[in-house]
């Protein structure tokens, strides 16, 4: 049973694996042992061997396990296709520049732990992307959170932090039993546990409405709190204030993504067809998500919180692509989640730049930032118009085929409102804008406040500004793969 | 291959902006250089653009390229200009050279003049915005209209709140971006469903709006996007009741941003609302012209009133552009040669009269710290050269033979007059208000007697200045000598949307 193609379709899972036991072997070689005397490259060494290793990984996996048709392997536990391996390329991408990211943070980056547990969180979502069984979906969704509840945690001295990680934990606990409950039901109405068998399953013959609907609702709250969609947005705002910024950054962009291919499949391939009207469903979560995720951004003052709840935000409107259940909706989630990743990691880059120096989140500590450091300022400029939907950004492409979609579904309430919820995101970015270009720091002397960028984040912030911009004027490829992973569910 | 003229229009500015970028923040005069020459090349191609498409005679969509941007979805590339946008792609080349002239600014930082503070990121920004108003003058598939419409917009926000009049910048860039931005998604919308029914009808689904004119909506479909289309875009132009941004974001704007803002911006509203509205959806503009007609007249007249009590010399000119831009709305709704001709041309008309008022403005703010009226006064003795553009500037705006506004205003109100002679009647009280108010204004600022405290502070115009006024009142009197040099070539544009609204 273990063919070439087995390989080929874990072939990055697996590649991160003997990256990780490499890492926790040399890794004890690098320790320093006087931290006073320690040089920073010395130290930094952990994560240049992560972020590279994951380059390597993409590069791998790129010119050599690309999938051809869709295929089943490891008994149909493991689906091979475009959809997943789009998604596990930008997993390896947003762990590698998580990766540059924690380099610099002095409390979390200069530990080799972290790493290895980004790594195995890493491995996790790869596998919740090309998961085709329930049994081993329910293990990647672990695989994925377990390494997250401890990295969300890390700064153990920090109360924050130990907040954050423990009310993560609690929550996602809590929602992954909620979910197994609802597994646990379609396994006991249909009797298998592959999605596919699944699939086939119910076309043969239905089950009951409500009870379909109680299941559907079961896998939808485990869901959308990886998603973090209201109503089971609660625990955003805190962990992503509370944790180290990098692993903010990884959760609200990689660990979102990876809910989204899960609900892309799951939902598209087992209850394409059935007759609760989930698409609806979604659609009122993805348009109370919208709403209230931009809402409660506005008073925000803690540039980690807006970005929360902007994050939360975003997830509504990614939601739209899937409520069109077709082609170009499927097609423009994923080209929104891609998007979305690379402009949301910049825009937690730059929370880190200036946190590590100001040593602060709030608004106020960007005040002057153009003046501090220009090349910076412009950044962060492009990171949030991006958020905020402007072109030549990839922001501005993404919004315009979710919208698309919806509207070829007929969902036209639902782009309206997700037209005038963009209206209060792009208040809100300005007005985070407004304090770098506009404001002045007490004594209007920026200019002898230079903000040190090193080189890690240096060369994130470079690969991250050049992705937003390609995505947003030569979108032609990057919309190519994305549909050409939509194809692989219809 | 004939050479790209037009995407080279289009991205001369944005590449201009990246070399600005890179030259280091404290070499101002590098900065300032650069972006002259870039100004000149724009100007000079486009003006060779519109030069050709005069000599030649041509008619259509011309100059054209098309390059597949994202062919699965049908985006294009495509670019070409006809007989309408021909002037305002000159218009707007006009606009950025002399934009960058009176922004020159000094290097001794108490000289009160032009830009001083980070001239790199505002010459920066200011190119493209630039970049996107060319573009969407020259699109002919709508994405990229859409595209380039957007990125004409933002930059807009931070032009206005880093280097914007300091009592009212955060609050007008504000509410000027996102006006702005709700006309621009609700058009959006619009253009997102004319996309789907296009494609149901003729099995292409393509933003060609070339092939979008074809499309054979039907007339429910029309009926109901044609007002959020039209008006989604107009807010840009300015229209009653959607004004109310306008007057406070030029007050609000650095004098170049202004005449970007008044001069060419505005046109982006007014023309993108003929060409996505009433070009695509000519039975909508049919049904709905009284409505356009209605709001254009309020537009009209409340504008020229609103004007003549203003005390803030910026804001007696942005109240006069809401009026002005009616009159181009007025134009539009007419939907016959006449009215549509007028408009065209008053959109040329405009956008160098009112760059050339904000020039002046600027000219005499960043002198005397003072726009109110009442403080002002006799001027001319120490800069007569900029009193004689403002005066030129009056004469056009109130529509006087022998300039532009009278070349553009009097085919509008022949056209009204032929549609609906009432609303001519009462749209024409304006000439009247907006002689009163400029003649009064010019009495003024430029006569009698200097204020003391104004005395001694008051210095002349440069030579910069002066070529940014020159070229301006060259334009407008060339066009009002000579208006063969540009109205036969916009009836060439009016034709083809006459074809569109079906007989004519």
């Amino acid at each position: 049973m273990f063919t070439s193609t087995a390989f080929l379709s874990i072939l990055p899972e697996t590649l991160i694996l003997i990256l990780g036991v490499i890492l926790l072997v040399v890794e004890p070689f690098w320790k320093v042992k006087d931290p006073a005397s320690g040089g920073d490259e010395q130290r930094r060494n952990a994560g240049w061997l992560t972020a590279g290793g994951l380059l390597a990984v993409l590069v791998v996996s790129i010119l050599v396990g690309r999938p051809g048709d869709p295929t089943s392997t490891f008994g149909g536990s493991i689906r091979f296709d475009w959809l997943g391996f789009f998604f596990k390329m930008l997993f390896v991408f947003g762990a590698g520049i998580t990766a540059l990211l924690l380099m610099d943070h002095e409390k979390v980056g200069r530990r080799g732990e972290a790493y290895v547990l980004l790594l195995a969180s890493t491995i996790g979502m790869c596998l919740m992307a090309s998961a085709a069984d329930l049994v081993m979906l329910y293990l990647a969704i672990e695989t994925t959170s377990i390494p997250l509840y401890v990295l969300a945690g890390f700064m153990l001295t920090d109360e924050r932090s130990t907040e954050a990680g423990f009310k993560y934990l609690l929550f996602g606990a809590m929602v992954s039993a909620i979910m197994l409950y609802g597994f646990s039901l379609l396994y006991g109405f249909t009797g298998t546990t592959n999605l596919y068998a699944l699939a086939d399953a119910f076309k043969a013959g239905q089950l009951a409405a409500p009870v379909l609907f109680g299941l559907i609702i079961l896998v939808v709250v485990g869901l959308g709190f990886k998603v973090s969609v209201v109503p089971f947005h609660f625990w955003a705002p805190d962990v992503y204030e509370g944790a180290p910024t990098p692993i903010s950054g990884f959760l609200s962009t990689a660990s979102k993504a990876a809910g989204f291919a899960v609900i892309a499949r799951l939902f598209l391939v087992v209850f394409h067809g059935v007759t609760v009207d989930w698409a609806t469903v979604f659609a009122i979560l993805s348009a109370v998500t919208m709403t209230v995720g931009n809402l409660l951004a506005l008073p925000q003052k803690n540039l980690k919180r807006m970005l929360a709840y902007s994050s939360i935000a975003h997830a509504g409107y990614a939601m739209i692509g899937i409520v069109a259940v077709s082609k170009l909706g499927i097609a423009s989630v994923v080209f929104y989640l891609l998007a979305y990743i690379v402009t949301n990691l910049a825009a937690f880059g730059i929370v880190m730049t200036v946190g590590r120096v100001t040593g602060s989140d709030e608004y106020d500590a960007y005040r002057g930032l153009s003046r501090r450091s220009p090349w910076l300022a412009l950044v962060m400029l492009a990171a949030f118009l991006s958020l905020a939907g402007m072109p030549p950004f990839g922001g501005f492409i993404a919004k315009v085929l979710v919208f698309a979609a919806g509207i070829q579904a007929n969902y036209i309430w639902l782009v309206i409102i997700g037209i005038l919820n963009s209206i209060v995101g792009l208040y809100y970015y300005l007005n985070v804008l407004k304090y770098v270009y506009l404001f002045r720091m007490e004594k209007e002397d920026e200019e002898a406040h230079p903000i040190a960028v090193t080189r890690p984040y240096v060369i994130a912030l470079v690969v991250l500004v050049l992705g937003i911009i390609l995505l947003g004027t030569v979108f032609a490829p990057w919309f190519g793969f994305s549909n050409a992973a939509a194809m692989n569910l219809f | 291959m004939t050479f790209p003229v037009l995407s080279v229009i289009v991205f001369t500015p944005l590449v201009a902006a990246l070399i600005i970028l890179m030259i280091p923040a404290q070499r101002k005069t590098e900065v300032r250089g650069v972006a002259l020459a870039a100004a000149t090349f724009a100007l000079l191609l486009s003006l060779w653009v519109y030069i050709q498409y005069l000599t030649q005679h041509l008619t259509g969509y011309q100059f054209v390229e098309k390059y597949d941007w994202l062919p699965m979805l049908g985006i294009s590339l495509h670019f070409g200009v006809d007989g309408i946008s021909a002037p305002l792609v000159l218009l707007t080349g006009v606009v950025m050279f002399t934009g960058v002239l009176i922004s020159w600014g000094d290097n001794n930082p108490h000289v009160m003049a032009g830009i001083q503070d980070r001239p790199r990121e505002f010459f920066a920004f200011l190119f493209i915005l630039a970049s996107g108003v060319f573009g969407v003058f020259a699109s002919l598939d709508l994405f990229m209209l859409f595209f380039f419409y957007e990125i004409a917009v933002f930059p807009m926000y931070l032009l206005i709140v880093i280097w914007g009049w300091i009592q009212t910048r955060e609050y007008a860039a504000m509410k000027l971006t996102l006006y702005l931005f709700i006309g621009s998604v609700v058009a959006l919308v619009g253009a997102l469903a004319m996309y789907w029914v296009a494609g149901q009808n003729t099995g292409i689904y393509t933003f060609d709006m070339l092939q979008l004119e074809k499309a054979g909506f039907s007339a429910s479909f029309q009926n109901l996007w044609f007002l959020p289309v039209f008006f989604g875009f107009a807010v840009l132009g300015g229209i009653w009741p959607f004004h109310n941004w306008s007057p406070d974001g030029h007050v609000a704007a650095p004098t170049a941003v202004s005449m970007f803002h008044a001069g060419v911006l505005m046109k982006l509203g007014a023309f993108a609302a003929l060409r996505v509205g009433i070009m695509l959806l000519p039975e909508g503009a049919k049904h709905w012209s009284w409505v356009i007609m209605l709001c254009a007249g309020v537009a009209v007249v409340y504008g020229a009133f609103i004007a003549f009590v203003q005390t803030d010399l910026k804001y007696m000119i942005g109240f006069s552009s809401v009026s002005h831009m009616g009159l181009v709305m007025l134009g539009l709704s007419t939907l016959d040669k006449n009215g549509l001709t007028g408009a065209g041309v008053q959109m040329f008309s405009h956008g160098v009269m009112t760059a050339l008022f904000f020039a002046v403005t600027g000219m005499i703010y960043d002198r005397s710290h003072t726009r109110q009226i009442p403080e002002l006064g006799g001027m001319n003795k120490v800069m007569p050269f900029a009193a004689i553009g403002f005066i030129i500037g009056g004469l056009v705006s109130m529509g006087m033979p022998g300039f532009s506004g009278f070349i553009a205003e009097f085919p509008i109100f022949l056209g009204v007059w032929q549609s609906q002679w009432l609303v001519a009647v009462i749209a024409s009280i304006s000439i009247i208000i907006t002689a009163a108010y400029i003649m009064m204004n010019i009495r003024k600022v430029f006569f009698g007697k200097m204020p003391e405290k104004l005395e001694g502070h008051m210095t002349d115009v440069t030579v910069l200045d002066k070529v940014a006024i020159t070229t301006l009142c060259v334009l407008m009197i060339g066009i009002g000598i000579f208006p063969s040099v540009m109205v036969p070539m916009v009836q060439t544009g009016v034709q083809h949307i006459l074809t569109l609204l079906g007989g004519a």
